[in-house]
């Protein structure tokens, strides 16, 4: 059945289009063995115009933040600057083979080295590995690394288990599970710190490490940061901090300072690196010294000539991707940073934290807040009071889409009831905050006055809700035969 | 200060800290301890305008490289490609660019049709029925792939073909030893047992040769009810019998060969497919066709009773990116060269890689170190001299020499050609080898010599 979309590639397909012209071959043709050879190639077949037209009109579909206000929480949804795009494609850099040698690639392992540096001076720490590829494989390195660290010390068969809140991200408990251990759950208080009475009682002597955020997922700063400190090192266990809501710190704290030993970057959320409708990402680790000699390879290095190369750690986890990480993702978050400087980034954080509080404030009348209290660089708000009206934050979120709007994050953190997450960044003007929280206030008077609004809602984007149910039931992956 | 990045005001930021109910962006930051409060940042450079910042970015770029490209023959993994322009014209839209996963589908439908066409072409590419929205890379795919040979057939051991890419071979190491898996290397006919969940190989090899020929290779898994796991550059496969055809119950490789700028190593993207009954073991995120309550057809991310962050610990991977704006980048690259422009890309750049080879092969001194075994674009000579050497002599001609992969003191080079190589760059080449070869008789002329 065909609708608002645009027809799919195969659609479109006829044969002997083409929509690049390519060389003719200027050599003779060689043999190829028998049977090698492919038979059916299913490829569609366009021309350069409608391959233009067609990927056009599927981005106009797309709600981004050049297009509107992206409150998506936990993710750090900024201004991602133009300028830094340019220079990804300068010659020299975007066309830069990855095994080029040391004398072609100073300029890339300049930058590889400032950067590691720059991260260790914001992390507080003091070595950077940047080779993971994502937040995700960030963490995964960060628990190799603790469990290198533990089985170095003779620690390692003892150590199985690693702590993470409740209110963790998927990828703590997942990320624990790919390295081997067994997950202990901590639950949060009733403030929305970690209960560091609960925690204490489920540490010991077969932890390798706790994983926390930091503010953590419910847009907090734990108060009893020092506690966790003390016990979680005091049982010998690591603390590993998962570094996505970065954006809140920059500046004002460092990770170091508050005790950690460990961490992970996200590039793409403090640092301004482009979403890209679900990645790339780069997730660079930083940790205290004494992990430094298990960082993933490679790390940059200056010889003794003063030329940079790429060296091995010394007991290394190893290697994570084909190269040397997401090249492309580090270069951008450089120049974001030398954009700001030091200063700029802890004036990021600053302007970050007030957006967060002034849209807290002006939402907590319409809103349940499930934490009072000032919140760091993202609001946690909650649609529970709106199930009176038999509407839930579902409902609220798709009827921000006819707005004009994308949702926050939704129904994350897990142990918040019909959460709703909203992280508006340092990127935006007042003027676009006031203008979120109009329509939220909006909303809230709809769901009252005529709730079937949010429930029918969206209206107004290409195709409204989704059955998602047979998605998943009977998936259809890919083209079907006959289109 | 950035006033372009950071827009507030000064009487923004007084409004909005009286709407607050603070007198200063300090108490806001009250619960951080005192011990720790304070900015660490300033051994951080001064900040740039963007015309200082370009000026610094080009100094960067300039000390990688003296001048202008380079004829290059080095690949091993990454290759220079031709990209056609509408490649970058279309990632570097706003809508695609600054986008994130779709979980709001209704305001996503753009990256998730993109993502569903991804999965559809890389499915035919590989001759399988079904692949994922992407991964981190080819190496990390193949990884992935191992762990997914794992769970599906409860087993904890893999056989790995010795002639596998050795960074993808050591990615495969960090992925399987925190879990236990044990790796037999071993050659290329698979001396498979039953406790083995896979046999994993690469195809074109890390040494260029097509190794995955027939149905024998996965005839041959499965009596031992192992799985076959195949890497495959998907530029092959626009001349090859692609993998899944031959058998393959997964087949993964690396995008990069696809429309994307070398970028010093990344982002690139995992390519990953498999059969349809062995979706629900698979990593990643997976794009799938529906319908909005109108029926109109749609799309959704789907299966997500895998993910971390439906499934937490028991997830079939912690990965939560598609790496998808460099998956877009591959689809409209496949879809400008369609069926017939990547046949005859994949044919241009053969019969140009076998023309190099058969050149070199003629030269006295170099010789192809497996003059039996099919290759696509990348082809081992024997060299008269160290392979540093000769790359240091290729650089003075201008030229990129390949890599190092000597084997038992006997220099070998790895050399890689594309569609980048005109003929009369290879032909630039085999003189300044032939120059070499000469060089090294009249210097030693007792030397090995054909």
């Amino acid at each position: 059945m065909t609708g608002a979309l645009p027809p799919l590639l195969s659609e479109l397909s006829r044969p002997g289009r083409v929509g690049c012209d390519l060389p003719a071959s200027d050599v003779p043709s060689a043999a190829l063995a028998a049977g090698l050879e492919r038979g059916e190639l299913a490829l569609p077949e366009l021309s350069q115009l409608e391959v233009v037209r067609h990927f056009t009109n599927l981005s106009q579909l797309n709600y981004s933040i050049d297009t509107t206000f992206f409150p998506l929480g936990s993710c750090t949804m900024k201004y991602n600057p133009r300028v830094n795009e340019h220079v990804a494609r300068l010659p020299g850099l975007g066309d830069l083979h990855p095994l080029a040698d040391d004398a072609d690639r100073q300029g890339a392992l300049r930058l590889m080295h400032e950067l590691q540096r720059y991260l260790a001076t914001i992390a507080g720490f003091d070595a950077v590995g940047l080779a993971p590829a994502a937040g995700a494989q960030g963490e995964l390195t960060g628990l190799l690394m603790t469990r290198a660290y533990h089985a170095s010390r003779g620690e390692g068969e003892q150590r199985r288990r690693v702590v993470t809140p409740d209110s963790a991200h998927g990828t703590n408990p997942a990320t624990a599970a790919m390295a081997g251990y067994t997950l202990t759950e901590v639950p949060s208080d009733g403030d929305g710190d970690v209960d560091v009475e609960q925690l204490a009682s489920r540490l010991g002597p077969d932890v390798a490490a706790f994983m926390l955020t930091m503010p953590n997922t419910l847009g907090l700063f734990e108060r009893r940061i020092e506690e966790i400190v003390r016990l979680v090192h005091g049982c010998g266990a690591l603390l590993y901090l998962d570094g996505a809501n970065m954006n809140a710190l920059l500046g004002q704290t460092s990770p170091g300072a508050l005790g950690f030993d460990l961490m992970h970057f996200n590039l793409h959320k403090t640092f301004s690196t482009p979403h890209g409708g679900g990645g790339p990402g780069a997730g660079p680790v930083a940790v205290v010294a004494a992990l430094a000699e298990f960082l993933p390879g490679p790390v940059v290095a200056e010889t003794a000539g003063g030329a940079l190369t790429l060296v091995e750690p010394p007991r290394s986890i190893g290697a994570l991707s084909g190269f040397h990480g997401n090249f492309g993702v580090m270069l951008r978050a450089y120049a974001f940073i030398r954009a700001l400087g030091g200063e700029g980034l802890a004036e990021v954080s600053e302007a970050a934290v007030i957006n967060a509080n002034y849209l807290l404030a002006r939402l907590r009348g319409a809103y349940d807040v499930p934490f009072p209290r000032y919140c760091m660089h993202e609001a946690l708000l909650s649609g529970r009071g709106q199930r009176r009206h038999d509407v839930r934050t579902l409902d609220i979120a798709k009827r921000l889409l006819d707005y004009g709007y994308y949702a926050p994050t939704i129904y994350f953190p897990l142990v918040v009831e019909e959460a709703m997450l909203i992280e508006p960044t340092e990127s935006e003007t007042k003027e676009a905050i006031d203008a979120f929280c109009e329509a939220m206030l909006a909303i809230a008077r709809e769901a009252e006055a005529t709730p079937e609004l949010l429930r029918e809602a969206p209206q107004a984007t290409p195709v409204s809700r989704l059955d998602e149910a047979t998605a998943a039931r009977r998936p259809i992956l890919g083209w079907q035969a006959g289109g | 200060m950035s006033r372009a990045y950071v827009p507030m005001t000064p009487e923004d930021r007084a409004t909005m800290l009286a709407t607050i109910g603070v007198a200063s962006a300090d108490a806001l930051f009250a619960d951080i301890p005192a011990a720790a409060r304070g900015s660490n940042l300033d051994g951080l450079p001064p900040p740039l305008s963007e015309i200082e910042l370009v000026a610094q970015m080009e100094a960067l770029a300039a000390a990688n490289t003296a001048g202008g490209r380079k004829a290059t023959f080095r690949g091993g993994g990454a290759y220079e490609r031709f990209i056609p322009a509408v490649v970058d014209e279309i990632i570097r839209r706003g809508e695609f660019l600054t986008a994130y996963t779709p979980y709001q589908a209704e305001a996503s439908q753009g990256t998730l049709q993109a993502a569903f066409e991804f999965q559809s072409l890389i499915a035919a590419l590989y001759g399988c029925e079904a692949a994922n929205a992407g991964l981190y890379d080819g190496a990390s795919a193949l990884a992935e792939a191992c762990l997914m040979a794992c769970r599906l057939t409860r087993r904890d051991r893999l056989a790995v073909a010795d002639s596998l890419n050795p960074r993808y071979l050591a990615v495969i190491k960090t992925y399987t030893e925190p879990l236990g898996i044990g790796l037999d290397v071993m050659a290329a006919a698979p001396a498979l047992t039953e406790e083995h969940a896979a046999f994993v190989i690469q195809s074109p090899d890390y040494y260029g040769r097509i190794t995955l020929a027939s149905e024998e290779t996965a005839t041959a898994a499965h009596a031992a009810g192992a799985l076959l796991v195949v890497s495959a550059d998907p530029m092959s496969l626009g001349l090859l019998r692609p993998p899944g055809e031959l058998g393959a119950d997964i087949v993964v490789g690396e995008g990069q060969s696809l429309g994307l700028p070398l970028s010093f190593g990344g982002p690139y993207v995992g390519l990953f497919a498999t059969r349809m009954e062995h979706v629900r073991q698979m990593p990643g995120r997976v794009v799938g066709q529906t319908v909005d309550a109108a029926g109109r057809r749609a799309f959704v991310l789907t299966l997500q009773a895998r993910e971390q962050h439906i499934r937490r610990e028991r997830a079939s991977s912690n990965i939560c990116t598609s790496e998808q704006l460099v998956a877009l980048a591959v689809t409209v690259y496949l879809s400008c060269l369609g069926a017939g422009g990547l046949r005859h890309l994949a044919r241009l750049i053969y019969d140009r890689a076998h023309y190099a080879a058969a050149a070199i092969d003629a030269l006295p001194g170099w010789e192809l170190a497996y003059p039996e075994a099919p290759f696509f674009c990348e082809f081992v000579v024997r060299c008269p001299r160290p392979v540093a050497a000769v790359n240091e002599r290729l650089r003075e001609q201008g030229i990129v020499g390949g890599l190092d992969v000597s084997a038992a003191g006997e220099p070998r080079l790895l050399l890689c050609v594309t569609e980048t190589n005109t003929r009369a760059e290879i032909d630039c080449l085999v003189a300044a080898l032939a120059l070499i070869g000469e060089q090294r008789r009249s210097a030693a002329p007792a030397g090995k010599q054909r």
